[in-house]
């Protein structure tokens, strides 16, 4: 409890030292805080009660996004998990995927953007097919990796009970891949959102990436760091949902070590 | 999609390792070429149109022909000297943080919120911002790949200081080692194969941080400049997957680098350790 107050005095008192320093140096390019927090409560929560405060501009620019980017990182979580768990439990099929996976994973995604621009055209499922393509990667090795790795104890008595192809899948394989599995998804979740931005600022008439482009053109540098601002925030938020889920989720495997991972 | 039963996985064990291994490669390669013979296939047959998707055949001329051209060569060393130089700031910030917060859990504790938001803040969104400070140079492609890049490290190392064995550094203090020697000789080594997962990571990071800085905030040379150019001006597809073919070549050579590097370098440790 007292770590956590303390946690948010430091970042209170961060955010005091850069209205300090923004107040003193008066510098366009660095809008003080309180301003930046005027713009963002002006834009987007300023609305009526009924509408719980937000405003109409957040159903443009906050609910498109985030639409887009939770289905591209499900689409990317659905095949993702499907096709490591696949890999990692069959050295042969892995053998002949190996190369070309991480060739895959390591061409940058926003360098494919104009092929799919030209393959899909403009709009929300090109947006989704760059953002379920750049997030794969991350989930699928984890899976690969956790499903490789199923203690040799639980494969000697999953074999001595003679356990159907259905119970060791999803009884002994999944659980046991599990925590690598959500340590790629929480890699996945960040890299959606990086996406998300870049596939907004090509093609797209909503959402906060275009907000940003929009923010850019018209050289309003506070926009701009609001869009930033919020883009945090909904980050922060997005990731302590999915550790929520995850400590629900895990909760055995917590037991059994003692303490989560917490470091992706 | 076939997952193996545990009551077939007796036959495979047995193989020996080298045969398993070139096994792998031929198998690998067998990969390689479908994959290749696919992107002929559907480019030639015409479900897209040829300018649309080209196939492999004139992606790879297209190659050839970047390979043969001078300045591509610039651009290519453009990027990989920014790549470098955006990862190595990030490692110089990264790792010594790591090493601070790491060995003082309580810094680390109450930093973490500051550390939460930071992190999520998607770079790309940063470069717009980052152009009108910087400008379109070098200085803006390391401002943005170090704030993407520095994460996976700054993680990999205050875990790897974690998972430093209490055991060795109650032997090391008994052997009159202080506080300093304690972190160098037993620490840091044990930290290290963490911190190398980090590097790798972050080195994917940079690397796409820098085609897309390069991509979107346009001047300058580079891959990216390349792929922007041949979009926007001249629209040859051939040449935009030819180009982010060699951007992806320069990530996996990297990579692997990295890993055989780590092999070579780090003997103690059994297995690269942190989280992919």
């Amino acid at each position: 409890m007292r770590t956590v107050l303390a946690r948010w005095v430091v970042l209170a008192g961060l955010v005091a030292v850069w209205e300090l320093v923004t107040r003193r140096a008066d510098n366009p390019y660095f809008p003080r805080p309180s301003v930046i927090a005027e713009v963002i409560h002006e834009r987007w929560l300023s609305g009526p009660p009924s509408h719980l405060f937000l405003t109409d501009a957040v159903s443009d620019d906050v609910l498109p996004s985030l639409v887009r980017l939770l289905s591209g990182w499900g689409i990317a979580a659905v095949f993702g998990i499907t096709l490591g768990v696949a890999l990692g439990r069959s050295g042969l099929l892995a053998d002949f995927l190996a190369p070309v996976l991480h060739f895959l994973r390591a061409v940058p995604p926003p360098a494919l953007l104009p092929v799919f621009i030209v393959l899909i055209g403009l709009g929300s499922t090109m947006q989704l097919a760059v953002i379920t393509f750049g997030v794969i990667w991350p989930i699928l090795l984890n899976a690969a990796d956790g499903a490789r790795s199923v203690p040799a104890t639980q494969v000697d008595t999953a074999r001595t009970f003679r356990v159907s192809r259905t119970q060791w899948l999803l009884g002994v394989v999944l659980p046991s891949a599990s925590p690598k599995i959500f340590a790629g998804l929480r890699i996945s979740l960040s890299l959606s959102l990086i996406l998300m931005v870049i596939s907004e600022q090509v093609g797209s008439s909503n959402g906060l990436g275009r907000s940003l482009l929009d923010a850019q053109r018209e050289f309003s540098l506070r926009s701009m760091w609001a869009v930033i601002v919020l883009l945090g925030v909904l980050g922060y938020l997005l990731n302590s949902a999915l550790l929520a889920v995850e400590r629900r989720l895990l909760r055995w495997h917590l037991g059994s070590r003692g303490q989560l991972a917490d470091i992706t | 999609m076939h997952s193996r039963h545990p009551n077939e996985c007796t036959t495979v064990k047995r193989v020996s390792a080298s045969r398993l291994k070139s096994g792998a490669a031929v198998r690998g390669a067998i990969g390689v070429a479908a994959f290749l013979v696919a992107g002929e296939v559907i480019g030639r047959i015409g479900i897209v149109a040829r300018n649309y998707l080209p196939p492999t055949s004139d992606v790879l001329a297209a190659l050839w022909r970047l390979l043969a051209d001078e300045g591509f060569g610039t651009d290519v060393l453009v990027t990989t000297g920014n790549w470098l130089l955006g990862l190595t700031t990030a490692v110089a910030i990264g790792v010594p943080l790591g090493l601070l917060l790491g060995s003082v859990p309580m810094l680390n504790e109450i930093s973490r919120l500051v550390v939460e938001f930071l992190r999520p803040i998607p770079s790309v969104a940063l470069i717009p911002l980052a152009v009108l400070i910087f400008g379109t140079g070098t200085q803006m492609r390391v401002f943005v790949m170090t704030f993407a890049a520095i994460w996976p490290i700054l993680f990999n190392t205050i875990y790897g200081l974690m998972e430093v064995d209490p055991l060795a550094k109650e032997t090391a203090r008994s052997y009159g080692s202080g506080r300093l020697g304690v972190a160098l000789r037993v620490s840091l080594p044990s930290a290290a194969p963490f911190v190398l997962t980090g590097v790798r990571l972050a080195a994917a990071i940079a690397l796409i941080l820098e085609v897309t800085a390069e991509l979107f905030g346009g001047g300058g040379r580079g891959i990216g400049t390349v792929i922007s150019v041949a979009i926007y001006g001249s629209g040859q597809k051939d040449v935009v997957l030819a180009a982010t073919l060699v951007a992806g070549m320069l990530g996996l050579l990297a990579n692997l680098a990295l890993e055989y590097g780590g092999r070579r370098g780090l003997v103690w440790a059994h297995q690269p350790g942190g989280v992919q």
